[in-house]
């Protein structure tokens, strides 16, 4: 007798039933993005796999992987999260979030596996493959499996919601760093510099973590409101009661005008994020700040974890109050805000005001975080929720976009300073400057969001694949 | 917040609050070592 029951991994076995809680989907969530966010502490496996054939890390082989090679696997990492996000967007909305979740669970893991065998055979390419392109592929399927559910889930407070999930990739850096530099002490005896195991160990321990969100996640059932929720019947021109299908979607002007904001807001946020140890030294060394007075590595270091933190927090933070602020007031306040601080930056360094610096770096991160956790919403309020997993999907090229040419841009202005004689922070005043006229355009772009014209809105019957239920 | 009953539901289950309590602990304590772990490090700004 054929079996017809659906599996485990079907939409219809993850429509919940009339006891679920939906404050489950939220650590559901979680527990995906707390895994991939590892992905941005990928720096500290750099030394160590710069020196698998010397063992000495301020000492390479000239058959030591280079700087310049590592430094690509995390680039082909976040080009495959925006492709990856981009091209299988559809196909979430279609099989819903726990097929999508596992198989990101099955890419980011065995991207770390193949990765390890690439360390160990000391095949670089096989490195790009593993943690690079699959892996980069696990990225990009994860971070957008659970927004389009919990946004459905929580259409009270989509800000909320989201910003809890996302704010999950903020605090996968901070439990991945320190998780990677204990495994690879542990197991430095046994491999060279520890890499290869830590890869394996991390796999399979990511790869069970992600299990739990991917066994938890559930889609509400079709029309399926939460208690006493009433939807706004105060007229919001920028918040829309149609859908928009994916394809339409990238038709619009509302589409490219988020996808500009968010590379611009990504772009200046890597600004401070890759200048911010160098700058602090250089500018508040023991010149400007007197003997044993100045800023150390270690130090720096500390500026860096807190800018994280400010990262993580903002991210709930600022995606929360756009509930209560709007989305275009909130993104206002990222350019307009983030204009002036940029601006302000310079200034400070020059001033040797260390804690204003600090304060204002960590305001700024803080916003960086935000663009990240309150666009899905704002996506969500201009173009509805039947497809937003796949329009978030294709709006992340734009990280893709960021991530490669934003450290470009800020290396390359603050080399060209350097050429010409500046030190200190002189050299960092361009980057600075930069950034905060790329905000300038970004607040052009949020300026001229208006609602989505009626005829991209979508006509047809919408299905509970199409909608995600 | 309980989802009200519907017409379509293919899998009863349940969630008490325990459940969710626990599902939190899961992604919390690894997210609060985390945390923690970059709190230490970042007071090295402030000695």
């Amino acid at each position: 007798m054929a079996d017809n029951s659906p599996s485990l991994l079907d939409r219809r076995r993850t429509i919940a039933g009339p006891g679920y809680n939906r404050w489950l989907v939220p650590p559901a969530a979680l527990a995906i993005h707390l895994a991939i966010g590892q992905a941005y502490a990928f720096s500290v496996f750099k030394k160590p796999m710069g020196a698998l054939i010397s063992g000495n890390v301020d000492k390479p082989d000239a058959l030591d992987w280079t700087p310049g090679q590592l430094a690509v696997i995390f680039s082909i990492a976040i080009v495959l999260l925006g492709l990856s996000a981009a091209v299988f967007g559809k196909w979430l909305e279609r099989v819903g979030p726990r097929k999508a979740m596992m198989a990101s669970a099955l890419c980011f893991g065995g991207g770390f596996l193949i990765a390890s065998l690439g360390v160990h055979l000391h095949n670089i390419w096989l490195v790009y493959f593993g943690y690079g392109f699959v892996g980069g592929c696990g990225l990009g399927i994860g971070y957008i499996s659970p927004v389009s559910t919990l946004i459905k889930w929580f259409p009270d407070r989509p800000g909320v919601a989201t910003g809890m999930a996302i704010m999950g990739f903020g605090g996968g850096a901070m439990i991945g760093s320190p998780l990677a530099v204990a495994l690879m002490a542990h197991f430095k005896e046994s491999a060279p510099m520890g890499v290869a195991p830590t890869f394996i160990v991390m796999g399979l321990v990511y790869l069970a973590f992600m299990m739990f969100g991917v066994f938890t996640i559930r889609v509400p059932a079709e029309g399926w409101k939460p208690a006493g929720y009433v939807p706004s019947t105060q007229s919001n021109a920028l918040i829309t009661t149609a859908n928009v299908d994916a394809d339409q979607a990238i038709k619009t002007p509302q589409f490219w005008l988020l996808w500009v904001m968010l590379c611009m807001n990504v772009t200046a946020g890597i600004g401070v994020l890759e200048t911010a140890s160098p700058l602090i030294q250089e500018t508040f060394s023991d010149a400007s700040m007197g003997p044993g007075r100045g800023v150390t590595a270690a130090v720096a270091a500390g500026f860096v974890g807190l800018l994280s933190l400010f990262n993580l927090l903002g991210r709930f933070f600022w995606s929360s109050a756009s509930d209560k602020l709007g989305r275009k007031p909130t993104y206002l306040i990222y350019f307009g805000l983030g204009i002036a601080l940029y601006a302000l930056v310079p200034t400070l360094a020059a001033r040797a005001s260390l804690t204003l610096f600090v304060m204002v770096c960590c305001v700024i991160l803080s916003m960086y975080g935000g663009g990240f956790a309150t666009i899905p919403a704002y996506l969500r309020d201009l173009f509805g929720t039947m497809q937003v997993g796949a329009i978030h999907g294709r709006l992340l090229t734009a990280w893709s976009t960021a991530g490669v040419l934003g450290p470009l841009l800020v290396n390359y202005l603050h080399d060209s300073q350097k050429a010409k004689g500046l030190t200190g922070a002189a050299a960092y005043q361009t980057v600075f400057y930069t950034m905060a006229s790329l905000l300038v355009i970004g607040l052009i772009a949020n300026l001229l969001v208006t609602a989505v014209n009626e005829r991209y809105h979508f006509k047809g019957t919408i299905t509970a694949a199409s909608a995600g239920h | 917040m309980n989802p009200q009953p519907t017409s379509s539901a293919p899998d009863t289950d349940t969630s008490s609050g325990g459940s969710v309590v626990l599902a939190w602990l899961f992604v919390g304590i690894p997210l609060a070592w985390g945390v923690s772990q970059t709190f230490i490090k970042a007071l090295a700004l402030f000695k």
